[in-house]
């Protein structure tokens, strides 16, 4: 009887709220964004506040720290030099944990809680996929630093890293034009190497190169054995890596051990940058290709400075890479674009943005922001490991090459987006 | 107070304190929290009951959780994308022409809404007759449901085409032609997920206060006895660990429109042991500590990642290691201890012996 009697109170309840609460349809588009331009950024103090966005634990931290370490840097330059549009920067950290949710959780709270006036951060494809409706829906900006899959324009992301015209691409073409007629490709399970060999392969198909083979590892797999065995008696001309992480340690290993070598069967790898090399050991590594478009390498004296304000607070023996110099440069290019803005207001600097014209003399060089695609003119650069643990620049695309998320531009890839 | 008093009125409070107390004292962005996390706590109740009562260390919850999460995502997405259209990512990464034969079903709303709980059932169901008409059970049990929670998760990633591969699925605008955006139907969906938990508690009140609860209890301490008593322990697990997938499918389904994501990350082996902390800390073999344990674990969670971002996964593991040690009967030992220092008789079978 009582029981009955708690049941249907609560199905009342239930009811009654859910009638109550009943907000808009999809249908009706106007109205159901929030008010105002954008999500409400705090200005009200001498300090406005941004927000890094790393994984600081889990499989990802390896990476992502150093990310987090250079943007901090960034943030601490700017307020030593006054700060922007007169107000001091506060960075306000939080650990993504490796974990999608997690990240999208974070955003939120970086946005309603922290009042930020911008994210820095994400790195893997995953994270971003998970954070994007967070940042769209709340009109927030995240700056995303790391290489990706392309196809993706979001109108509140900015990609300071590479899409694949400025590095899958050119690695191909360096292939090519190095006499290499057919590949192996070998990657991790997951959307970014699956994308990227979905793309080799319709370049390869229009090029003349022949893909002799296609394999994944499971994220985190050591067992490489089987791979690199089918893949030494494919005997492709090279192998296209795009394995993460730890993989990355036993598959070149195991392909030590079954006599590859640089000379004999080059690897090109694109998620390979300094930190991983000094993890893999060199003995593995040396005479091997990389694709990016920094190195610690890279001549200039933005590149000096970078390199020696980071090895001053972090360490010596801490390598600068690609992924840490797109994130630091990222604060700049938000910085400049605030300024030009004259407002910390979203919209304001989105326009300003796409508005087209914001610069930064970046470490890896001179980088402008398309204003069109949110993304940045980089240029290509493929390097060769060093046994030294450096990667020495071997060819670069002379000039910045336009960002094309979606390879509007390159007839062989029309059937890809 | 009699037991049965003190049920409803621990019933009462609850209500109250989801209904009334959250909604007024937290933050939009706070609710939303609270919504996962009860999320949580309703597959919490069901592997309490599976594992505190039933002993059958559920180590794969994450499987059902996804099948009912997929299964509501799908239907969202279909949704999102309107009639004939394909969801984002599958022309994004499949370039499929047509929607896959085993997507069409879920266009349906109905088809979707049952699926989330009927398919989790449906596969625990097959499973179980498998699995404990084969006698399998302790460790065995617990490995073999792991392995299923991997291989579910690696499964899902291989077809990126259709299921969006690691990423999962993303970006979902709105629920049944209700706008996500909007935060009066943010909070609608948080009452509909403190609803479901009260009537997942009830339901699994009414059954381990049944005559099948404690033969249930029985299987769990003395499976040959119960055996040679006349009854069949397998049909008798299998009750249990049906009802532990559907709260965990429907878990799932209520997670996508509360957090608006589904992937592999959330079904996989860690996702899965982590359910089983939460109900391990708050007390398994109890109607509310796991739910509570659920919550406590996802709310400490949150609050020692924004506290300490660097250090936190440290005090996460100190926080799982030291009711174990201490408590092995989790929060809910607490209010016990306290009553039996009060000298009343403790009513509730307690768990003394621990069967894995």
């Amino acid at each position: 009887m009582f029981k009955n009697r708690v049941a249907t109170a609560l199905v009342a309840l239930s009811a009654v709220t859910a009638l109550t609460a009943c907000g808009a349809k999809t249908a009706d588009t106007a109205g159901s964004a929030p008010a105002g331009g954008g999500a409400a950024v705090d200005t009200s103090g001498p300090t406005v506040k941004v927000g890094l966005l790393n994984s600081l634990s889990g499989t990802m931290a390896i990476s992502e720290v150093t990310v987090r370490d250079a943007i901090q840097l960034a943030v601490e330059e700017i307020n030593t030099a006054g700060g922007v549009l007169g107000k001091q920067l506060t960075a306000v950290s939080e650990d993504g944990a490796s974990d999608w949710p997690t990240f999208a959780e974070k955003a939120q709270k970086l946005i309603s809680q922290d009042k930020v006036a911008a994210v820095f951060g994400c790195w893997t494809s995953s994270s971003r996929k998970a954070v994007k409706p967070v940042f769209e829906k709340n009109k927030a900006l995240l700056f995303y630093p790391v290489q990706y899959e392309g196809l993706e324009q979001s109108p509140y992301i900015f990609y300071t890293g590479a899409t694949t015209n400025q590095q899958i691409v050119p690695a191909l073409d360096y292939l090519k034009s190095t006499g290499k007629t057919s590949v192996y490709l070998v990657g991790s399970d997951y959307v970014f190497p699956r994308t990227a060999n979905k793309i080799i392969k319709a370049y390869a198909a229009a090029n003349g190169m022949k893909v002799l083979g296609e394999d994944y590892a499971p994220l985190g797999s050591t067992e490489f054995s089987t791979i690199v065995n089918k893949v030494k008696a494919s005997g492709a001309s090279a192998v296209f890596n795009t394995l993460n992480g730890d993989s990355n340690v036993a598959f070149f290993k195991e392909y030590k051990s079954a006599g590859l070598t640089a000379e004999s069967m080059p690897v090109v790898s694109v998620s390979i940058a300094e930190e991983e090399v000094k993890s893999i050991g060199t003995q593995y590594l040396a005479g091997q290709l990389t694709a990016w478009n920094y190195y610690q390498t890279t001549e200039g004296a933005a590149n000096e400075r970078f390199v020696k304000a980071y090895k001053a607070k972090y360490g010596a023996d801490k390598p600068t890479s690609d992924p840490m110099e797109a994130a630091y440069t990222s604060v700049y290019l938000w910085k400049a674009m605030a300024e030009k803005a004259g407002s910390f207001d979203i919209e304001k600097v989105k326009a300003a943005a796409n508005a087209g014209g914001i610069t930064y003399e970046a470490p890896e060089g001179l980088v402008t922001v398309d204003g069109a695609t949110q993304h940045v003119f980089k240029t290509a650069r493929i390097g060769k490991i060093g046994s030294d643990g450096l990667i020495e620049e071997v060819w670069n695309s002379g000039e910045p090459v336009k960002p094309d998320p979606y390879l509007k531009s390159y007839s062989w890839a029309t059937g890809l987006s | 107070m009699s037991p049965r008093l003190r049920t409803f009125a621990g019933f009462g409070i609850t209500a109250l304190l989801l209904f009334a107390v959250a909604p007024l004292v937290l933050g939009d962005f706070r609710l939303g929290l609270l919504a996962k996390y009860l999320c949580f706590a309703i597959v919490a109740v069901g592997i309490g009951l599976a594992w505190g009562r039933g002993g059958m260390l559920a180590l794969g919850q994450g499987v059902f959780f996804g099948l009912g999460g997929y299964a509501m995502a799908m239907h969202l997405k279909l949704a999102d994308a309107g009639p004939g259209e394909l969801p984002d990512f599958m022309t994004l990464y499949g370039q499929l022409d047509a929607l896959p034969w085993w997507w069409a079903p879920f266009a349906n709303p109905v088809f979707a809404l049952l699926a989330t709980v009927l398919l989790p059932m449906l596969v625990a169901l097959l499973l179980g007759l498998l699995i404990f008409r084969r006698r399998v059970r302790g460790a065995y049990f617990a490995i073999l449901s792991q392995a299923l929670a991997a291989a579910f998760a690696i499964l899902l990633i291989g077809q990126q085409g259709t299921t969006g591969g690691t990423n999962g699925l993303t970006d979902i605008q709105g629920f049944f032609g209700y706008d996500l955006n909007d935060p009066v139907n943010r909070r609608m969906i948080y009452f509909i997920i403190a609803t479901a938990l009260l009537l997942m508690l009830l339901a699994a009140w009414q059954l381990m206060r049944s005559r099948y609860g404690e033969l249930l209890v029985a299987v769990r301490d003395a499976e040959e006895r119960v055996r040679f008593l006349g009854y069949d322990p397998a049909n008798v697990k299998l009750v249990a660990y049906v009802v532990a997938a559907g709260m965990a499918g429907l878990a799932g389904a209520l997670f996508v429109p509360a957090v608006g994501i589904i992937s592999p990350a959330l079904i996989g082996v860690v996702p899965s042991i982590e359910f089983v902390i939460g109900v391990a800390v708050g007390g398994r073999a109890s109607l509310a500590g796991p739910a509570i344990g659920a919550i406590a674990v996802a709310w400490a969670k949150t609050a020692l990642s924004e506290r300490v971002p660097s250090a936190w996964t440290y005090f996460e593991g100190l926080l799982f290691v030291l009711p174990i040690v201490f408590l092995p009967g989790g929060i809910a030992s607490l209010v016990r201890l306290r009553r039996r220092r009060t000298a009343e008789a403790p009513a509730a079978p307690a768990l003394e012996k621990v069967p894995s």
